[in-house]
């Protein structure tokens, strides 16, 4: 175990790493979801085709293989960029899927009079949507978001397999075999920065989840 | 235009497809050309020591890799083959069993030292270069053969000549995670222009489609990438390093590290360790080494 005080910089930059993936990722899946999953209560058929086509996709396709057709299919079609952010790409399509279902699944639950009455005092769908239902559907779907987010923390760790490195799992992997440290001793320091997010991110969403409840 | 992409990715596909099946055509045509050396009848070994239990026990548990190309590749029969096997062979041999009595594990570089210190294995032989971290948990035989690392470019690459030339072309560099070559190059460029695979393969792929600028490991890996790039990469042929292959065993096992190195200077002389490699890197690398001098056994 004394790898952990040994090597504690590169731990650091490796925390660092995943938490700078983890942000970029998060904020593009909630929004992208959220976007989605609007389009798939939206009357417009189209628009509902293309939440269900990105539901059914990303949610059914492993996490690898999405990762693998981000960071070596975009190359081969001529678009070239960091894998950091191929990695943003592939984690925030693949979450997004879950944060669309579970947002959709808030709004299933706002009572169809709230949307009956926001249409009757004359606002736009997306007016009703986004000032009426939202805003009640987000307070109920705080856990499921929460663990769709957490789910994607640990999720980054594949991410480090594909060309981003410096993330916590890859540094870990670094250090037992290039440098010669037991795994053991590494990779447990590893898991300690992954629950120094998970565990603390889920007690927030424990407090965020009782200030935002709405009674009904 | 979304139609030609279409058509795109479907190349895409049909090139990993075709380079699965090129892979696997060439384990198998390493592997059933491997001369089989000559199995010692009737040898005796003092009484307790590792070579008298492995002769007794008729079997010989080898950790080797099953994804590195011409040294431990494991083919569509189930087995490794490459110059490591080989190697292994000749002192599975010496210790009286034969090649089909080697029991393969998987050893990535990753756990190498912990499938010896656990006693999963007898010995490792998996492209692992000898160092002083390493020493201290196990202890290695050899080496049998010095490696070193090369930078790999694009045939048309003229800026990149050798690992000083990184910095100035502001060089996007790929190895493999975990691997000695990927330590050493961060003294050469800024950490932020290195990337890392678990494989070789995906850094092939990055450098053809212009992720990177160069790849870099120890030279006779890079030769077998070059190999079947179809003359798209080239050998920068600067070696910068020098990466002795060792044969890893449980720490403080003189007796078996002085019979490996003996059996391996033994294997010089009679033309075996030449047959080991033509049948595996000779193919791409046709000049053979001399065996290196061989380490103290501690």
């Amino acid at each position: 175990m004394g790898v952990i005080i040994e090597q504690f910089p590169l731990f650091v930059l490796g925390f660092l790493g995943t938490v700078r993936l983890c942000v970029f990722s998060a904020v593009g899946a909630l929004v992208l979801g959220t976007i989605l999953a609007g389009f798939r209560v939206s009357p417009v058929p189209p628009l509902r085709m293309i939440g269900t086509a990105w539901v059914t996709v990303f949610r059914n396709t492993p996490l690898a293989v999405v990762l693998f057709a981000v960071a070596f299919g975009l190359p081969e079609l001529g678009i070239n960029g960091s894998y950091f952010y191929f990695g943003v790409i592939g984690l925030t399509c693949y979450t997004a899927a879950f944060v669309c279902e579970a947002v959709r699944s808030g709004i299933n639950s706002v009572s169809a009079g709230q949307a009956e009455a926001a249409r009757a005092i004359g606002l736009t769908f997306s007016q009703s949507l986004s000032l009426i239902v939202l805003p009640q559907a987000l307070r109920t779907v705080v856990p499921p978001l929460g663990s769709v987010i957490i789910a994607m923390i640990k999720n980054s760790a594949i991410a480090g397999a594909f060309g981003i490195g410096g993330d916590l799992f890859a540094n870990g992997v670094q250090l037992t075999s290039a440098q010669g440290y037991a795994a053991v001793g590494a990779l447990t320091g590893a898991l300690l920065g992954y629950l120094l997010l998970t565990i603390p991110g889920g007690i927030l969403l424990g407090v965020l989840e009782r200030k935002v409840a709405v009674a009904r | 235009m979304r139609f030609s992409h279409l058509i795109r990715i479907a190349a895409v596909a049909a090139t990993v497809v075709i380079a699965a099946t090129a892979c696997g055509d060439q384990s198998s045509s390493l592997g059933s050309s491997g001369a089989a050396p000559s199995v010692a009848q009737g040898a005796s070994f003092p009484a307790g020591s590792t070579m008298d239990t492995l002769n007794k026990a008729q079997t010989l548990r080898l950790g080797t890799k099953f994804d590195q190309p011409l040294f431990g590749l494991k083919g569509l029969d189930g087995n490794p083959a490459g110059f490591d096997v080989e190697i292994a062979k000749i002192i599975a041999a010496k210790l009286g069993i034969p090649a089909d009595k080697i029991a393969y594990t998987e050893a990535p570089s990753a756990v190498r030292e912990e499938v010896i210190e656990q006693g999963r294995v007898d010995m490792v032989a998996a492209t692992y270069t000898i160092n002083d971290k390493r020493k201290e948990r196990i202890s290695f035989a050899g080496p049998y053969y010095v490696a070193g690392q090369d930078l790999m470019v694009k045939s048309d690459n003229t800026t990149i000549t050798g690992p000083d030339s990184l910095r100035g072309a502001n060089a996007k560099v790929c190895s493999v995670a975990g691997s000695t070559p990927s330590e050493n190059i961060k003294k050469y460029i800024d950490p932020a222009n290195l990337t890392l695979f678990d494989v070789y393969s995906k850094c092939a792929d990055a450098l053809r489609t212009g992720q990177v600028d160069v790849v870099t490991t120890d030279n006779v890996i890079l030769t077998g990438l070059i190999e079947n790039s179809g003359g798209a990469f080239k050998l920068v042929n600067q070696k910068f390093t020098e990466e002795p292959y060792g044969i890893g065993i449980k720490k403080g096992d003189v007796a078996f590290c002085e019979f490996i190195n003996q059996t391996l200077k033994e294997a010089e002389a009679d033309g075996s360790y030449k047959a080991a490699w033509d049948s595996t890197v000779g193919k791409v690398s046709p000049e053979v080494p001399p065996l290196p001098a061989p380490g103290t056994c501690s």
